[in-house]
């Protein structure tokens, strides 16, 4: 059964790009939104990699990466709550929802 | 944004140097079979019949009780950084939301508490139901009157703290009596995780929501 | 001693965390009464955490299997030398940061949220520090960011609000690079624990990308130079005891868990130019920070800045980790000298600057000569942070040298060195307006427990001086991997 070897590689792969997308998004866009969406896409990345290496087991599903992804799935939007919240302060005291271009990092 | 599109920048080129290193690094993951099998060999002792619920509450329970420490933490940042906007931004108009709304959230509780009961055996369990009970309560925020009341600050913390305060007192208790922290007596796992998803998923639902509000609630007065 | 043997039955570990979050819990319900919460936490998590850690001297590391499920299928708490160690300075650090806050923040605004968020990252870093799983450390991890987000926004403002958001976008970025390295070892070996990790990895690509991952996400999250951007503002502009909690304590979190997986997962793993990386950019944060810091006009800046050049000592440990096994102690020893001087320093910051009404350099003078506790006090403690003899900085230096000389890492000591030179003229420039001739002018009236705190704590710099050999002695209780 080839779609059975082959679709965990899928998710992998889907994985990998989602990370490198948000990642790359994170460094080069400005506006704190899109920063912020761009941490969930790295996250979303991270939690289909981590299904697609519960599936490569040959003793069925291994259901503590799923788990793992519940409990991720929570912390980030934990967080995310949060940074959406401190954007609405900075847009508030700044007037611009954007980070200051001092920062090396941006 | 459009005159970046095609540009080779540095930050391009560092992601394409690592999306290569991880798709070959990804690509060429050794098989290996993970923790199914010590799963399956302690189900028994699991107190549920789920996998996913059984790690989540039993073997790895300190990682759930920490997750919902840090749900709770947030929304208390979310507190700590002022007070919240007024929601809705405009009251919604017409019969439709209303009516939808009268049908729909008893649907939503229904399920949501269907989901926290069922996890303890199938597909489900506390942040399932939490999440459809909170999207409930999102809907009903939604469609509130703009000076509608909140609940006593008091509650509102209570109701908060209930799923981390419920899984401390278990943990705790499980460390007073002998099975060590965050155990539980074997012949009551079951009824102390089905009281812990229950709680946990009543503090999701009303994390989920404040979350959504985004700040301290404006008409209670109770800090600064 | 028969009564350790009866304790040595105890489980303590669990209640470091038990204690802040009941602390925090509390406090939370009860906001009006959440300074007394905070005292009563502070006073019995501080001999929990000497219990634990003469138990670990005495008896070796204690590793707990949460609910009874062993590790690979369970989470374990451990408790060893170095976990102990970093507990103790956090329960001891933060027992002064509470003590210190019940004076200054009498009556004012924002102080219930002080409590409630500071016994929430108190909770946070115990977990952090006993935590013996790489997924469990993530959560953590994100509790110890969103409590001191919180904690650096709490001051309002734009440019505190602007630092704290730059500080949680670092920091997700940090986390999640750390998420990666996470499913990639789980990937790669099918277990979670630190220590069936660490028998586990040997030399091949995932585990490699995996440490760098985790290493880069870790080094954002510390504020290594050029990643300090943020640091200054939030550490500048923060009520005292939050300045003194965020640079005294947080700091030194990522830098444990760097250390931690370095020690027990990645030991069997070659550094290629990691250790030169590493290295350059702590010269560059121990350069630019103390520069900065002899540029900055305020008290509190200079401190601030100080913080950014003395994370970079931290990063000495990849140098030293990879000349040899035991070189990561003496930049232990030299975070928790730290610790305790760069506290003493924000607090004493924190009472001059209230007692004058601001904290320009120029015109302290007269204050610091009325207060003369706290003048001494920051006398002392910087005299550790340029690590002048009869200071805890000072034996943490001379450990840092003697590693690099043993090493025959010439360069490090020259660094070690020229980083002390820039840090005694900054902290010449700190205390220089108290020898100025002029009136005397105690200021504002203050609680006498703002005074008498930063002492304390400058004392306990002193102690430190003398306190090396148990310290070390400590420390060779830690788990260290490598099995494989």
């Amino acid at each position: 059964m080839t779609v059975d070897v082959i679709s965990p590689q899928i998710y992998l792969l889907c994985g990998v790009l989602l990370f490198v997308l948000g990642l790359h998004a994170l460094v080069v866009r400005r506006h704190l939104l899109l920063k912020i969406l761009a941490v969930n896409i790295m996250g979303s990345g991270v939690f289909m990699l981590l299904l697609g290496v519960a599936a490569r087991g040959e003793g069925g599903i291994d259901p503590v990466p799923h788990a793992l992804v519940i409990t991720g799935i929570v912390v980030a939007v934990s967080a995310t709550a949060v940074a959406l919240v401190l954007m609405l302060k900075v847009k508030a005291a700044t007037g611009l929802a954007r980070l200051p271009l001092s920062g090396p990092e941006d | 944004m459009i005159r970046r599109r095609f540009a080779l920048s540095p930050a391009l080129l560092m992601s394409l140097a690592l999306a290569g290193l991880l798709i070959v690094v990804v690509l060429d993951l050794p098989p290996q079979p993970g923790l199914a099998g010590p799963v399956a060999q302690a189900m028994d002792q699991a107190g549920v019949g789920h996998p996913v619920t059984a790690v989540l509450l039993n073997f790895r329970g300190y990682d759930t009780f920490l997750e919902l420490a840090v749900l709770m933490l947030a929304v208390l940042s979310i507190w700590s950084l002022g007070r919240r906007d007024p929601i809705p931004a405009r009251p919604v108009q017409g019969p439709v939301m209303h009516g939808t709304l009268r049908h729909l959230i008893p649907v939503a509780v229904v399920t949501g508490g269907y989901l926290v009961w069922v996890g303890s055996s199938d597909s489900g369990g506390a942040f399932q139901g939490g999440a459809v009970l909170g999207a409930a309560g999102v809907m009903l925020m939604l469609s509130l009157p703009r000076e509608m009341p909140m609940p006593p600050a008091l509650l509102q913390r209570l109701g908060l703290s209930l799923g981390v305060f419920a899984f401390l007192a278990v943990g705790t208790a499980g460390l007073l009596a002998g099975h060590g922290f965050m155990g539980y007596p074997p012949a009551w796992a079951y009824h102390l995780i089905l009281g812990i998803e229950l709680a946990a998923a009543v503090s999701i639902a009303l994390t989920l929501v404040l979350l959504f509000l985004g700040g301290r609630s404006r008409k209670v007065r109770h800090d600064r | 001693m028969p009564w350790m043997d009866v304790m040595a039955d105890m489980a303590l570990a669990p209640w470091l965390v038990i204690l802040p979050l009941a602390g925090a819990l509390l406090a939370g319900l009860w906001p009006a009464a959440a300074r007394w919460w905070g005292l009563l936490t502070g006073l019995l998590t501080l001999p929990m955490a000497l219990l634990l850690a003469l138990q670990v001297h005495a008896h070796g590391p204690m590793v707990l299997y949460l609910g009874g499920w062993v590790p690979p299928l369970g989470i374990a708490l451990v408790a060893d030398g170095l976990a102990s160690l970093m507990l103790l300075m956090t329960a001891g650090v933060g027992l002064a940061i509470s003590l210190y806050a019940l004076g200054y923040l009498t009556g004012e605004t924002g102080g219930r949220w002080f409590w409630i968020l500071w016994l929430w990252l108190w909770a946070a870093m115990n977990a952090l520090y006993l935590s013996g799983d790489v997924f469990n450390l993530y959560v953590t991890l994100e509790l110890v960011v969103l409590a001191s987000v919180a904690l650096v926004a709490l001051a309002g403002g734009a440019a505190p609000l602007v630092a704290a958001m730059r500080y949680l976008l670092v920091s997700l970025l940090g986390s999640m690079a750390y998420l990666m390295g996470v499913a990639l070892l789980y990937g790669s070996y099918g277990v979670l624990d630190l220590q069936g990790l660490g028998a586990q990895v040997a030399l091949s690509a995932a585990p490699m990308l995996a440490a760098a991952l985790m290493t880069v996400g870790l080094m954002a999250k510390s504020a290594l130079f050029p990643l300090h951007v943020w640091l200054p503002p939030a550490h500048g502009s923060a009520p005292a005891p939050v300045s003194a909690a965020l640079s005294a304590l947080v700091v030194k979190v990522s830098f444990y868990l760097m250390l931690r997986l370095w020690l027990t997962v990645f030991p069997a793993l070659p550094l290629p130019g990691l250790d030169m990386l590493m290295g350059a950019l702590a010269m560059g944060a121990v350069l630019w920070g103390g520069l900065m810091a002899l540029r900055a006009s305020r008290l509190k800046q200079v401190v601030a800045y100080s913080t950014v050049a003395q994370v970079g000592y931290l990063f000495l440990l990849f140098p030293f980790l990879r000349a040899f096994p035991d070189g990561w102690k003496a930049v232990v020893f030299f975070a928790v000298a730290h610790g305790v001087a760069k506290a003493a320093v924000f607090l004493a910051a924190g009472t001059l600057q209230r007692a004058a009404g601001h904290d320009r350099l120029a015109d302290l003078g007269a204050v610091m000569r009325g207060r003369l506790k706290t003048s001494f006090a920051l006398g002392i403690a910087g005299a550790s942070l340029v690590g002048l003899p009869f200071t805890g900085g000072f034996i943490a230096k001379w450990l840092l040298v003697q590693t690099a000389l043993e090493a025959g890492l010439w360069i490090w000591v020259l660094m070690v060195l020229g980083g002390g030179l820039l840090a005694g003229a900054y902290v010449f420039r700190l205390l220089g307006p108290a020898f100025q001739p002029g009136p005397a002018d105690p200021g504002q009236p203050l609680p006498a427990v703002m005074e008498w705190v930063p002492l304390a704590l400058a004392l306990l710099t002193i102690g430190l001086g003398f306190a090396g050999t148990p310290v070390l002695s400590l420390l060779t209780r830690t788990l260290t991997g490598g099995g494989g």
